[in-house]
């Protein structure tokens, strides 16, 4: 849209990964004379905020200045040699597929600066937090900016310690136990994912991803195919996270402070979805071809296990956690992601990134709405907020119940919403998925996907039932506001919109036009799987 | 003691000469500078033990310093050996087989085992102070154990090979029992010998065996001679290669040989037990490496997979034991450094025995360079680590006494389970680490981060590549289970690693257990901030920062160690 050089182009893909980095550095220094702000915990959160907001303004920059015409190609690639005793290089570059989740990651993390900022989280000092969010971004980050196998297993680690410690030091009830089993499950995963890559990589020859989607998997015995896509495979599933690998995710996401599951949810699920479209589709595609239907069993399965999980949380006296609920829910919408990749269609793998997006802005508002109401009511737990009849927060904070309602039917994939498209695109690839996959076998996980937006849109509804509606009057057990009424909540406050907002516009820009977002991965998705027609 | 080890290999040489019968060719000319860095350290060794007699005792530091520096001289006289590929002490008929060969694999383990020795050095100033060892005797075992570490990489007949490795163990021996008076470091001392010169005699009966089926000491020939020996001799010269390794595998901590390893890290002085952790190991290893890759290729089927078993028994054998160390235990950060130690080992043979699968056509330097990359990452690491406990436990120690000297007098701190007067302070304790970061906030980043490392975990992204060199060998070889075993053991031993970083962060009055009878007066946290801001001792520093900026560069440039991985070693 905007013609800038390729070397600015560079240069700016460049500092996206390496702004945040070098701002966690700072984070831990003291802040210079001239910017010590009221305190030092008030100058630390600006910093995070300045970071962030200079990272996502130099990756709008950046998706301005990239070539919108040739989304398919790589663009503001640069190319150094890091390692060449192991044939390490740095190499980063964006295409359709990478840029609108670099756009997501930088802005989910500056709305959760913004957030941090104008309401710290209760832990021990923000210093350490800023540094942990920071580093965070700038893992996240890479992992969609990097082009070499090696390069992209660093990043994807690179994520590990900073959420470790926001669980463990900012989380909530259980924490201990959650941050060591999602680090512990996702480092599993890795190592396990990390054999497979260096399988493809010592075979193939060489580590660069644009190489190996060139060769497309011509240099890889069928054997090494297999292994690799069974390794790599599992290592990324466990991040995305695919049923039955899913269930440190649940824990992990209660426990978590509102920003870390922002972030999990919205960004670091990410890494596991792109990892299948940019390294296992296009380098490994027999062995993908191979282990697709397990792939696409285990989505549909998925998709149909979190949303009963979800249902059965909602019940009433059934002491189901929002956020819990929440994360299945994640589960459920993963599942369309990974059933769109197992179709191996262009059609399910565009559905498929579109649902990524869509989930990381719908999901990220959903955990922001959740963790301010437990700020509000000093609960998440749904019998304790809805009382006898209802939380009715329609009544008692009117914006905030729009809001949140307003999330939940975006979720549940309401026509017209960003949460549709992806969906319906994920099932139309399981329709009609590749030559030689089983067309009645995707047929039935078809249906089961379709099942699972029934069962998605139900226990949405319900959960807008007991949270929004009910008596605004009515005394409920366990409500936890002195004298319930209208009023007794605080509405949205000024921060709250300020970092909703965004998330909220997106969300029906997306639905409204998803040809902005599907223009760009079509034809990346096009070159990354050659020879599919649909 | 170090003086015989030239003359060991010169006789050995003579020896050689005599059985080819020229006696003419006796007198061989030496080439000084190619064993400068052995030499060097061993002179040194007698210079300190020298002026040791003839220095007042409050000039006894001096001695520290002049080790330190001759250390730093003999790592210095690498330099000129660079890219020379010298050797020396070779015979000058027959095959002209060399004993001493300066080729980039003894150049590198040579940089590690004295950069090793010269940190050991730095850490030891203060312990050498504080636990009044003495001073003269330390300075020169230490120095003495140097040049057999320095030598032995260099050895090229299995004869020097097992006189290098003695020069190693021998004043370990005595280093592990030199605090006098106290009952743990005497009786570890005692374990570490009596099962150290057992492997040494299995060692050398396997190298009797070997000589007798092949008629030479020289790794070269012995290897041309193995594959072409007497059928008869076939069972003489297999059972010798096995019983040689064992050896050797002792010496390198791998399980099944491996129990000496806690308790004698744990009897011994900090710096000593970092020093056997690194320096020793590696000694043990360059050793392995040499015998199998230069003596027995012929035997690779039987290496091999024997090796392969032994780095997943190695690793998993330490990883889970160090797993169940409780935090409140005494000793527990030295005893959980000894065991990971172990695992680590486990690790370090990985590509010894990938080495072993690559076939004998094909050049072993690249499995084996891994294992290079692989030990200096770990000896920076694990060095800065050792510093840090060192460092910590000197904090605790001084506050302890001076809150009051009645804990040592009763000897009964909260984790004194040994029940030990003479162990004084119940030191090295995981628990004493808890809140780190709030009193010594770089110490604990720098700990943070080699433990990081040690686990191969961003932010400490050598650790993180070492690995990955590691596993790219086991998965070239073919080795498919033993990555998997692998990326188990990194997972179990993710745990306590962290476990420990995690520590270090935490408010330090969070849940600190109190004694149990109470009335404890030199409780860590009343004796308090006071104790705990006392300045570090320099050397300590120093060797903190030291390592912590190796680690640094090496992580933001790995190619500065991992280049060893892709470098013709031979």
């Amino acid at each position: 849209m905007i013609p800038l050089d390729e070397t600015v182009m560079q240069a700016l893909l460049v500092a996206v990964v390496a702004v945040p980095l070098l701002g966690a550095l700072a984070a831990l220094l003291p802040a210079p004379p001239g910017l010590r702000g009221r305190s030092p915990e008030q100058a630390v959160l600006r910093h995070g905020v300045t970071v962030t907001g200079a990272v996502l303004v130099l990756s709008v920059v950046l998706a301005l200045g990239f070539d919108h015409d040739n989304p398919g190609t790589m663009q503001a690639e640069s190319d150094v040699g890091w390692i060449p005793a192991l044939g390490i290089r740095l190499h980063f570059g964006t295409d359709g597929v990478s840029l609108p989740l670099l756009v997501l990651t930088a802005l989910l993390t500056f709305l959760c600066a913004l957030y941090s900022y104008a309401k710290p989280p209760p832990g021990p000092g923000p210093r350490a937090f800023v540094a942990l969010l920071l580093a965070l971004e700038c893992g996240t980050l890479a992992t969609f900016a990097v082009l070499d196998l090696m390069l992209f297993f660093l990043a994807f680690e690179m994520v590990l310690i900073p959420m470790y410690f926001l669980i463990a030091s900012w989380g909530g009830q259980g924490r201990a136990a959650a941050a060591w089993k999602f680090i512990l499950y996702t480092l599993l995963g890795s190592v396990v994912m990390l054999l497979g890559l260096l399988l493809i990589g010592l075979n193939a020859g060489t580590f660069d991803m644009v190489r190996l989607a060139e060769e497309h998997g011509s240099g890889l015995g069928h054997t090494t195919q297999l292994l690799a896509a069974l390794a790599i495979g599992a290592g990324l599933a466990v991040k995305a996270p695919m049923w039955p690998l899913h269930s440190w995710l649940p824990d992990a996401h209660t426990a978590a402070p509102t920003v870390g599951s922002v972030l999990l949810a919205g960004v670091l699920l990410k890494m596991g979805t792109y990892g299948f479209v940019r390294i296992l589709l296009p380098a490994a595609p027999e062995g993908v071809h191979t282990f697709a239907p397990y792939l696409a069993a285990f989505a549909a399965v998925g998709i149909i296990y979190g949303s009963l999980a979800c249902l059965a949380l909602v019940r009433k006296g059934a002491g189901g956690d929002l956020k819990r609920l929440i994360a299945y829910s994640s589960v459920g919408h993963m599942g369309f992601v990974l059933l769109g990749i197992a179709t191996l269609t262009h059609t399910g793998v565009n559905g498929a990134l579109f649902a990524n997006i869509a989930h990381g802005l719908i999901t990220g508002l959903l955990f922001f709405l959740v963790g301010a109401l437990k700020d509000r009511t000093g609960t998440s737990d749904l019998d304790g907020l809805a009382g006898a009849t209802g939380a009715a927060l329609y009544g008692r904070a009117p914006r905030f119940g729009g809001i949140l309602a307003f999330g939940a039917v975006a979720s549940l994939g309401l026509p017209g919403l960003a949460g549709f498209w992806g969906e319906l695109l994920a099932l139309l690839g399981a329709y009609h998925p590749a030559d030689g996959l089983s067309r009645p076998a995707y047929l039935v996980f078809m249906v089961l996907g379709a099942l699972g937006t029934l069962l998605t849109a139900a226990y949405m509804l319900l959960v807008v039932r007991r949270v929004c509606m009910g008596d605004p009057a009515g005394p409920g057990p366990g409500r936890p506001a002195a004298e319930p009424g209208v009023g007794d909540l605080p509405d949205v406050r000024p921060h709250e919109f300020a970092a909703w907002t965004p998330l909220v516009v997106l969300t029906v820009l997306a639905g409204l036009w998803p040809a902005a977002l599907l223009g760009l991965t079509d034809p990346a998705v096009q070159s990354l799987l050659p020879g599919v027609t649909r | 003691m170090t003086a015989p080890v030239t003359l060991a290999s010169e006789s050995i040489q003579r020896l050689g000469a005599h059985s080819t019968g020229s006696a003419q060719n006796l007198v061989q000319s030496v080439d000084w500078m190619a064993i400068a860095p052995p030499a060097l350290a061993a002179v040194f060794a007698l210079v300190v033990l020298v002026t040791d007699l003839f220095v007042a005792e409050r000039r006894k530091p001096l001695l520290g310093w002049l080790a330190t520096g001759g250390l730093a001289l003999s790592g210095l006289a690498i330099i000129p050996l660079v890219g020379e590929d010298r050797s020396t002490f070779c015979l000058t008929s027959g095959n002209g087989a060399c004993s001493y060969v300066a080729d980039p694999f003894t150049l590198t383990i040579q940089l590690l085992v004295l950069g090793g020795a010269f940190v050991t050095a730095l850490l030891s100033m203060t312990a050498v102070r504080e636990e009044e060892l003495p001073a003269g005797e330390f300075w020169f075992l230490l120095l003495a154990s140097a040049s057999g570490a320095a030598l032995l990489p260099a050895s090229r007949d299995l004869a020097t090979l097992v006189v290098a490795l003695e020069v190693v163990s021998l004043p370990a021996f005595a280093l592990v029992g030199l605090r006098r008076g106290r009952r743990l470091s005497s009786e570890s001392a005692l374990k570490f010998f009596l099962s150290s010169v057992t492997a040494t005699a299995v060692m050398l009966l396997g190298v009797s065996f070997v000589y007798a089926a092949t008629g030479s000491m020289h790794l070269s020939a012995v290897a041309k001679g193995l594959p072409g020996s007497d059928s008869r001799l076939e069972t003489l010269a297999a059972t010798g290669v096995v019983l040689t390794l064992v050896g050797f595998a002792f010496k390198a901590g791998a399980a099944p040989f491996h129990f000496w390893v806690p308790e004698t890290y744990v009897g011994a002085p900090v710096p000593v037990a970092a020093y056997l952790s690194v320096v020793g190991k590696a000694a043990g290893l360059a050793g392995l490496i040499l015998v199998t890759v230069r003596a027995f290729p012929s035997y690779a089927d039987l290496w091999g997979p024997a090796l392969a078993v032994l780095a997943a028994l190695t690793m998993s054998v330490g990883n889970f034991a160090a797993l169940r160390q409780r935090t409140e235990g005494a000793h527990s950060a030295v005893r959980l450094l000894g065991w990971s130690s172990v695992g680590q080992a486990g690790y370090l043979l990985v590509p010894i025995a990938s080495a072993g699968y690559a076939g004998r056509a094909e050049d072993p330097s690249a499995a084996i360079g891994a294992t290079l990359a692989y030990a200096l990452m770990y000896a920076v690491v694990n060095l800065g680590a050792f510093a840090v406990v060192a460092a910590v436990r000197g904090a605790t120690a001084a506050g302890a006494t001076a809150a009051g000297a009645s804990a040592a007098g009763r000897g009964e701190g909260p984790g004194g389970a040994t029940g030990t007067a003479d162990d004084g302070v119940t030191g090295h304790r995981l628990d004493d680490f808890r809140g780190l970061a709030s009193t010594r906030p770089l110490t604990a980043l720098a700990m943070g981060f080699f433990l990081l490392c040690l686990a191969g975990l961003p932010p400490g992204v050598i650790g993180l590549f070492a690995k990955v060199t590691v596993f790219g060998a086991a998965v070239e070889a073919g080795l498919g289970w033993l990555a998997v075993v692998m990326a188990v053991n990194v997972v179990v031993a993710l745990v306590y690693y962290l476990r420990w970083t995690a520590l270090l962060f935490r408010p330090a009055a969070d849940s600190r257990p109190t004694g149990e009878d109470g009335g404890l007066p030199a409780e860590p946290v009343t004796a308090g901030p006071g104790m705990l801001q006392r300045r570090l001792a320099f050397p300590l520093a120093a060797t903190i920062a030291l390592t912590g900026v190796l680690a640094l560069a090496a992580s933001g440039a790995p190619q500065l160690l991992l280049r060893f991985a892709d470098t013709a070693l031979f």
